[in-house]
């Protein structure tokens, strides 16, 4: 059995509107049914563009935010159904690095006060001096000096901040660690150096991750198995090799042909799928498949059958009825655009249309009109 | 290198870089406010207000209620003394030195603005961190709670504050109590919402969920990481609300809901005193009312000096 395992897992945030008494006009579906399984001692990375809910199931597998329906399963117990209480003490198991350093850290604590109040909660160590002995430790193994005890979060760079959030993780000793972007807010130098760490330290500590990420490139250094989401739910799901060396969604397709290719004459002959189309509303998602409004290969099935996320025999799992067909190459485009990468003869096309060369793909988003 | 002695460089490199001053942020804004002019000159005021209210009485030169001077500001009838070698600022229709009573007076004007401060702070923070933890942490039952305790606060906004002192002062009668109760609730629905709001801020905040996600007890989030970090302009609301209510105090007594003792000297009963003798002795108006304005104007500035010290982001 898997260490985490998510079932059906759905986040619903009412909307509310009225003018003395608040009525619930509809849902915002944040998460809409998300199944996957973490295995101990490995990656899990969810990758998708802003806003398709891969930070909200994030804090929902910590019950951060309320769990609508479903399971989420952590080695046996389900999190979704446990008391608040036994959640709380439950809660050292499962630790989150957050996107923000400097925000997820309180600026009038210093770092043993920080470091400290989740093992006091937890009673780990029995008084000050044990507890301090603990966080040296802990400090040392994340690369921060000792004396960073006795100051304060502001007094630390970027990256110094990112592992305080780590060493507040570690010491709980958990069993997995959800990190939400953990990167992104930090210098592509010390990206390198904090994915490092993460890695180090799994391979010391036997830590499993579940890592959330908008970089293409960092989900694919950091993980063993990489699930796509888009607008609420799983849409491919794929060991990290399988996934980027052949995507089989559409929408994995479109994702990852908005990488630009760092040479220069593959660049030039390959395609790129560009979207048209906005990412609908999660308040209103699209009937059937999510992804028919802006898909290039939608037929009247995918409008109203919603494709579930199977397996095609390889443990690959994409939730697209035609897959196979797109893969084998037997469906034809209905919609969408796909052009050449480079284009020298279209000036105007590219501001509006390509993505700048070498920035963070966060790809998807890529709008053609 | 191996992993060990990569990450051991690189605590050695960060050890290099840093100073160790472990400077909390409360002590950085008290660095802050100890070089700024305004907080200087504020501090200065008050400190000689200070000064004045605790010795007042032993360095005033003469009696603030024995009419010394009686029989000349009787003898000759609506002419009042003003300021001369011997009586600074002159005597009152009773033939009291006005200097006398402006130090002696000192101690109750701060002493109304203190207390009244005090008892709008401590309830309006009560009633604010309630409904703010109610909000923050209590899921949607505490979100109730929270609406109605803030319609209640709303409503107490929306009386005039002076008309709500009023009120409170006509119900209880006329004493020193009483004003330093009207004026403290007036200030009440202030600090209630000012504090609300600022726990409401900081309770979305990353380190709140990350506490929570540390397995914290909720009550212990909201002292420890709530409450702090919604402080400070709670504090600089104090130091404005003290120049307030020395003023709102002045007004009551001088609408005549104050201390009725005569015997009292206080500077807001002392202006309206002078009042009823204005068109003959102005300045006998003038010194208790520069007293107040200038009192208010130092506990101004150091509220503005503080508002600057704690503002987080001019932190540099």
């Amino acid at each position: 059995m898997s260490l985490l395992e998510l079932d059906g897992v759905k986040v619903h945030f009412p909307v509310k509107k009225g003018v003395i008494f608040d009525r619930v006009v509809g849902h915002v579906h944040a998460v809409d049914g998300v199944s996957l399984k973490v295995e101990a001692g490995q990656t899990y990375g969810l990758v998708g563009e802003s806003g398709c809910g891969k930070t909200t199931l994030g804090r929902a597998v910590l019950r951060l935010v309320d769990i609508t329906e479903g399971e989420v399963v952590l080695d046996g117990t389900d999190l979704a159904k446990l008391p608040p209480e036994e959640m709380r003490r439950f809660r050292s198991r499962l630790q989150m690095v957050f996107q923000d350093p400097l925000g997820s850290l309180n600026p009038r604590q210093n770092i043993e006060s920080i470091l400290s109040e989740g093992m006091a909660a937890h009673g780990i160590g029995a008084n000050r001096e044990e507890r301090r002995e603990k966080i040296k430790a802990i400090l040392a193994k994340v690369g921060l000096p000792a004396d960073a005890l006795s100051r304060y979060p502001h007094e630390f760079s970027g990256g110094q901040r990112q592992r305080i959030g780590i060493a507040r993780a570690l010491v709980l000793e958990p069993d997995v660690i959800i990190c939400d972007e953990p990167v992104s807010a930090l210098d592509v130098s010390i990206q390198a150096q904090v994915i490092n760490l993460l890695e180090d330290l799994q391979e010391e500590l036997g830590l499993t991750y579940l890592v959330i990420a908008h970089d293409l490139a960092v989900v694919r250094h950091i993980s063993d198995v990489v699930g796509v989401m888009y607008l609420g739910a799983l849409v491919e799901e794929a060991s990290s090799d399988a996934l980027y060396a052949e995507p089989r969604h559409p929408y994995t397709k479109a994702l990852m042909s908005a990488v630009p290719v760092p040479d220069p004459e593959v660049e030039e002959k390959r395609e790129r799928i560009l979207l048209t189309g906005d990412l609908p509303s999660p308040a209103d998602p699209p009937s059937g498949c999510r992804f028919h409004t802006r898909c290039p290969w939608a037929r009247e099935r995918c409008a109203t059958e919603r494709p579930e996320l199977l397996d095609m025999g390889d443990g690959h799992r994409v939730a697209c009825h035609f897959a196979s067909e797109i893969a084998a190459g037997e469906l034809e485009r209905t919609g969408g655009e796909v052009v050449a990468a480079a284009r020298p003869e279209e000036p105007e096309a590219a501001p509006v249309t390509d993505d700048e060369p070498g920035s963070a793909p966060d790809a998807g988003v890529v709008t053609a009109k | 290198m191996t992993k060990t002695e990569k990450i051991q460089r690189l605590a050695e490199l960060t050890a290099g870089q840093e100073s160790t001053s472990g400077a909390s942020l409360w002590k950085e804004a008290a660095r802050r406010l100890r070089s700024s002019k305004m907080a200087l000159i504020g501090g200065a005021i008050i400190l000689l207000f200070l000064i004045v209210a605790v010795i007042g009485p032993w360095i005033a030169p003469f009696s603030p209620t024995a009419q010394t001077w009686r029989d000349e500001v009787f003898a000759n009838q609506g002419k009042f003394v003003n300021p001369r070698a011997e009586n600074w600022f002159g005597l009152d229709h009773l033939g009291r030195d006005l200097f006398s009573r402006f130090l002696v007076g000192a101690r109750q004007t701060l002493l109304v603005g203190v207390i009244s401060t005090l008892i709008g702070l401590i309830v309006g923070a009560l009633i604010g961190g309630i409904s703010g933890a109610a909000a923050t942490l209590g899921g949607d039952a505490g979100r109730r709670v929270d609406s109605v305790v803030m319609r209640f606060i709303d409503m107490m906004l929306a009386l005039p504050s002076l008309l709500l002192a009023v009120s409170v002062a006509a119900v209880m009668g006329q004493s020193l109590t009483t004003v330093m109760i009207a004026v403290g609730v007036v200030q009440v629905p202030i600090f209630a919402r000012l504090l609300r709001g600022s726990m409401l801020a900081q309770g979305g905040a990353d380190y709140v969920l990350a506490a929570r996600a540390l397995g914290i007890r909720k009550r212990r989030i909201v002292l420890t990481q709530i409450v702090p970090n919604s402080l400070s302009p709670v504090i600089v609301q104090c130091t404005l609300t003290l120049a307030t209510a020395i003023i709102e105090a002045a007004a009551l007594s001088y609408l005549g809901l104050g201390n009725p003792d005569p015997a009292v000297p206080e500077w807001g009963v002392m202006l309206s005193t002078a009042q009823r003798f204005f068109d003959n002795a102005p300045l006998m108006a003038v010194f208790p009312a520069v007293g107040i304005i200038i009192t208010a104007l130092g506990f101004t500035l150091l509220g503005e000096a503080m508002r600057e010290a704690l503002d987080p982001k001019l932190r540099g």
